[in-house]
């Protein structure tokens, strides 16, 4: 195992963030930070609670897991996609490293600035909102296993991209809508029959509510199923992995 | 002496269908420095790229100080260093830690001295905190140096060190080169400056079209490449060559307005001065007169033409 060359990517990652401090970390933590005042202690003043939880409370673990998906996909895709856009992957790949090792620096990067980032906004949304953690343990496991999951899924659209714009298009396209879709401002019992069937199809509905069952134990899935779509999608993400770094895809001719 | 990369076999093509290399068989001993040479398109880069594990090799082995560059790829690789031709660098890293970094990816743990000591001999130790993005060309040419020797290779691979460089820098480089070399590092150069060629390469291969089609020390090559013209522009046309001049290696071009003389430069005299003696005893005057020599990748790429 080449552990420098883990260390080197993973800190020359996280340099990134402290150099890129406003975008990386202060941009989400404001604007994650409007929603929990304009939804949490404005507007949610006037709402009703859902399953006993006060709406300002209840909206917290949707919030943290939208910043969650949407900064670790754009982390580790950035992370890999650079290189390739400015040359500088021939390092990577002349280097004796193993295709797990570049995987462990870059997605374990990405991976650590959303977690910390989560807990940022965490530690902020108690400044606006009161909310006790009924599982921290489980909330962490949560944090951590999503954190990786869509990290490697960031990786994998980091190297399908060949532009700005396909950086962009999953993340924009897609994860956002499945997350604002997924139950981050409301329970899905809340929907209609047949909607509430077609939400269930949205595998950001079963991270939601298993990272909000960790806070409140009340979920709209089984906890038991959160986890297991959680591990389906870690284990498809790194099967993809395999399959880039077997075949070269988009990286070795 | 057992090769320091030895090739075998290497055929590369790629998924288009595009046979980039066909067959090459090529040996490097330890400690040259070996040039390699041909034209854009003949698969130099390719070549470099499947030894330093860019590119995967259709088929064929490598082995690189012993150690096969598939199966034994990390100690292969961490034996190598390669500067690309492309300036791809970090631009928002400072020197030393985009140094450093080289340093720890190749899976050497950090030493901030020999990445000093790198600096220092490359002139960039008074850049060490600037970002690459604000240093001129060269000096980026320099810090892509630094970060191909951060891990001590043995063996450097410099695509197209010089390409756009100017001529102070580039003979900053080929002292660099030499210095490496001292060091006993062994390096292979693609360029396509006859004069770099022979400045620095011990040894000169030419690849054409995916084939090696000849390696040779430079001496040897030097005495074949070593023939000049030089070009007489007449101020009155010649009918033909008159038969006085017959023992000179004499041609006329230009519909008889320029007579074109070849001579070796290598050789113990050129034959120009009985020659002017000659053509002024006869009266055969000339208003201007240059020199020409072919470039070694215009020569062996007629060569290549020329063969079946």
């Amino acid at each position: 195992m080449n552990l420098h060359a883990i260390r080197a990517i993973y800190f020359f990652e996280m340099e990134r963030t402290w150099r890129t401090l406003l975008q990386s970390i202060v941009s989400p933590v404001i604007s994650t930070s409007l929603y929990f005042i304009v939804f949490g202690a404005a507007i949610g003043s006037r709402m009703t609670a859902i399953d006993g939880i006060a709406y300002g409370a209840f909206i917290v673990p949707g919030l943290i897991m939208l910043s969650l998906l949407t900064q670790s996909l754009s982390n580790a895709s950035f992370g890999i996609f650079f290189p390739k856009f400015s040359g500088t992957i021939y390092e990577i790949l002349s280097a004796p490293v193993s295709y797990v090792e570049i995987v462990v620096g870059y997605v374990g990067a990405a991976a650590s600035k959303s977690i910390l980032l989560g807990l940022i906004i965490l530690a902020t949304a108690r400044l606006f909102v009161a909310f006790e953690i009924a599982h921290p343990l489980w909330m962490l496991a949560f944090l951590v296993l999503t954190a990786v999951a869509f990290s490697l899924f960031g990786f994998i659209i980091g190297i399908w991209a060949d532009g700005f714009e396909k950086l962009q298009l999953v993340p924009m396209m897609i994860i956002t809508p499945l997350t604002f879709l997924g139950g981050s401002f409301y329970s899905i019992d809340m929907l209609p029959p047949f909607w509430r069937t077609v939400t269930l199809a949205n595998p950001v509905v079963y991270l939601v509510s298993g990272f909000r069952w960790s806070f409140y134990e009340s979920s709209d899935v089984s906890v038991a199923i959160s986890l297991g779509m959680t591990a389906a999608f870690l284990i498809a993400c790194l099967t993809m992995v395999w399959w880039i770094f077997k075949t070269g895809y988009k990286l070795r001719a | 002496m057992q090769p320091i990369i030895s090739v075998s076999g290497l055929t590369k093509t790629y998924a288009s269908g595009f046979e980039a290399l066909k067959t090459i068989n090529l040996e490097i001993r330890p400690g040259e420095i070996f040039a390699l040479l041909g034209p854009n398109g003949a698969g130099k880069t390719t070549l470099i790229n499947i030894i330093c594990g860019i590119v995967n090799p259709s088929s064929g082995v490598i082995r690189a100080d012993g150690c096969d560059i598939v199966k034994d790829y990390r100690a292969a690789r961490a034996k190598i260093g390669l500067v690309p031709q492309e300036l791809s660098t970090n631009a928002f890293e400072t020197v030393f830690a985009a140094v450093s970094f080289s340093r720890g990816l190749f899976g050497r743990p950090a030493n901030p001295a020999y990445v000093e000591k790198v600096l220092r001999d490359l002139s960039l130790w008074d850049k060490k905190d600037s970002m690459i993005m604000t240093l001129s060309g060269g000096m980026k040419r320099r810090v892509m140096i630094a970060k191909a020797l951060s891990h001590e290779p043995k063996i450097l691979f410099l695509d197209e060190p010089t390409a756009g460089v100017d001529v102070e820098l580039r003979r900053d480089m080929w002292e660099m080169v030499r210095s490496l070399r001292a060091t006993g590092v062994t390096i292979i150069l693609t360029t396509h400056y006859i004069e770099e060629a022979e400045e620095m390469a011990d040894r000169i291969g030419v690849i054409n079209k995916g084939e090696i089609i000849l390696v040779e020390d430079k001496a040897a090559l030097m005495n074949k490449l070593g023939k000049k013209q030089l070009i007489l522009h007449l101020l009155d046309r010649l009918d033909a060559i008159p038969d006085e001049l017959a023992g000179y290696r004499l041609e006329l071009s230009g519909n008889g307005s320029e007579l074109v003389y070849t001579y070796d430069a290598k050789g113990e005299g050129t034959g120009i001065a009985p020659l002017m003696r000659r053509l002024s005893d006869l009266k055969i005057d000339f208003q201007d007169l240059q020199t020409s020599q072919s470039s070694l990748e215009e020569i062996f790429v007629s060569l290549v033409r020329a063969s079946p």
